[in-house]
């Protein structure tokens, strides 16, 4: 199921733009993004609301199809949804008939109309490194937010995709189970290495986990500036008391706030 | 004002008896005012006359039309589900089908069906088939509708996610959707029972030889007033253990669906 990944893996953006309304005169929600992503590289996405980070991500996803520029993955351009692609929206979005276990194998289940017992296995095995194996035979509603969206990641690493879309996935969650579940997917993401768009309002969680921040502007939403993360990994919560965690936020927050002046 | 809060068990208690309590007293109530200006019994009979006229009627009469009605109000319930969801699948699909069956939906729903059922009955004849009919007139609607509601209230998050995983469009309707509509079902299906029973009621008013709402009304037309008034509280105790087994099952089959305590 891993498909036919290798080093020249990329994701490339060249002037993508979309505009909802194919009125002309109407404004492009996003509009000439140029972007290589590379494999198992973690990029965060910031920007105001509304500046079309999840545009981006539904487009790179195949879920929407970009009205200029082009999308491609592994030098093959985008034209629908794709198997190597695994999405954790803002919600968890899990179904609250299936259990946490049958949530997870839900991918198969839609897409194939069954799953075998290795399957089963591995959602197992998922739900472990999540730590989330004695709650499996729960219902959705029986766990805590963080623990459901925790079940959301799973479920979206059950094809084993290359590429992980997540927007926003943290945004429904308090500040304390914000930050672990952040490590968490760290964690995960250390051990099971992927190609990894992260969109988020928060700054400082752009900056603790990915490799690379986007800024984005105001709608029309386009790229502003491209910041490196030169933190060391694994990245911990000491990495919050660091100098120069405090510094690449700093410099972000210039960038976001004040755009000109950058 | 007492800041003396009760605990919490009695407080459960008298939460659990009010309702029995004021029923109660209500008949109590009523048997005094019957006795005390000696109503007669063709006007207000007591409870006790309808108690007594109750048990005066053979049990096995008593089943004979409760097996009546409860054919006929069962017969069109099932029906209506077996039409009402799959038109509400396809008016899901199909935005053509809704404009142009929604029109004709709202017209069936908005004549009485009082005053179409003897017209059922003429066209039709006065055997089940044409009860049943009029049955589902009732029915059908608020299942429709519910059903409609709950396929269209599927989270936008739901379908992205079916679409991200490229399914097939029948495992988004089966896997997604209608799961997604089952409480509104059962919102449907709470409200369809009960008008199932007043559907057969209507129906057995119109042309019958047997059921309780034929009973009722030949009772009242032979001035048996407490007789009527009996088969009235049967009707309305079979009507309420309807409503509950529909609860029931869904407690039974779908507690996911019940909304959070």
């Amino acid at each position: 199921m891993t498909g036919t990944a290798t080093n020249r893996s990329f994701v490339r953006l060249s002037g993508v733009g979309h505009r909802y309304d194919p009125d002309p005169a109407t404004p492009m929600a996003v509009t000439g993004v140029d972007l290589d992503i590379q494999r198992h590289e973690f990029v965060a996405v910031v920007g105001p609301s509304g500046c079309g980070k999840s545009t981006l991500l539904r487009m790179i996803s195949g879920l929407l199809k970009p009205t200029e520029g082009e999308v491609s993955v592994f030098g093959r351009p985008v034209d629908g949804p794709r198997d190597d692609v695994g999405i954790v929206f803002q919600k968890p979005t899990l179904l609250p008939w299936l259990n946490v276990r049958k949530n997870v194998l839900f991918p198969l289940k839609h897409k194939y109309g069954r799953y075998s017992h290795d399957d089963e296995k591995r959602a197992g095995e998922l739900l472990e490194m999540a730590g989330l194996e004695s709650f499996a035979d729960k219902m959705p509603d029986e766990l805590s937010g963080g623990m459901q969206q925790r079940v959301g990641i799973v479920r979206a690493l059950l094809l084993n995709p290359d590429i992980l879309l997540m927007d926003e996935p943290f945004s429904a969650l308090d500040a304390m189970t914000r930050e672990q579940i952040g490590f968490d997917l760290l964690k995960i993401w250390e051990e099971n290495p992927k190609t990894v768009l992260f969109i988020t309002h928060s700054i400082a969680e752009a900056v603790l986990l990915a490799d690379r921040v986007l800024v984005m502007s105001k709608r029309p939403g386009t790229l502003l500036e491209m910041l490196d993360v030169d933190l060391p990994r694994p990245r911990t919560r000491h990495t919050i008391s660091e100098p120069r965690f405090a510094e690449l936020t700093e410099r972000l927050r210039k960038h976001i706030y004040e755009p000109e002046a950058a | 004002m007492s800041l003396k809060q009760p605990d919490p068990k009695t407080r459960r208690l008298v939460l659990a008896a009010a309702p029995w309590l004021f029923f109660v007293a209500l008949i109590l109530l009523w048997e005094l005012v019957c006795r005390a200006f000696s109503l007669p019994e063709y006007v207000l009979p007591a409870p006790s006359a309808i108690v007594d006229a109750f048990f005066k009627v053979e049990f096995s009469r008593w089943m004979t039309h409760l097996w009546a009605t409860l054919r006929v109000a069962l017969m069109g319930f099932l029906v209506s589900i077996l039409v009402a969801v799959p038109i509400a699948i396809a008016m899901m699909r199909s935005e053509l089908l809704t404009r142009t069956l929604y029109p004709l939906l709202v017209v069936i729903q908005s004549t009485p069906v009082v005053a179409v059922a003897p017209l059922i009955i003429v066209l039709m004849g006065s055997d089940d088939p044409s009860r049943v009919l009029i049955t589902c007139l009732l029915t059908f609607f608020p299942l429709v509708v519910s059903t409609a509601t709950g396929i269209n209230e599927t989270p936008p998050e739901l379908i992205e996610l079916s679409r991200s995983l490229d399914a097939p469009t029948r495992r988004e309707t089966w896997q997604i959707r209608i799961p997604y509509a089952i409480p509104y079902i059962f919102t449907g299906l709470r409200v369809a029972i009960t008008l199932a029973i007043i559907g057969a009621v209507v129906a057995e008013f119109v042309a019958a030889e047997e059921g309780l709402g034929y009973f009722i009304q030949f009772s009242t037309s032979f001035f048996r007033i407490p007789q009527a008034f009996a088969g009235l509280f049967f009707l309305a105790v079979v009507s309420l253990l309807l409503f509950k087994s529909v609860q029931w099952t869904q407690q039974i089959f779908f507690p996911w669906s019940l909304p959070k305590k």
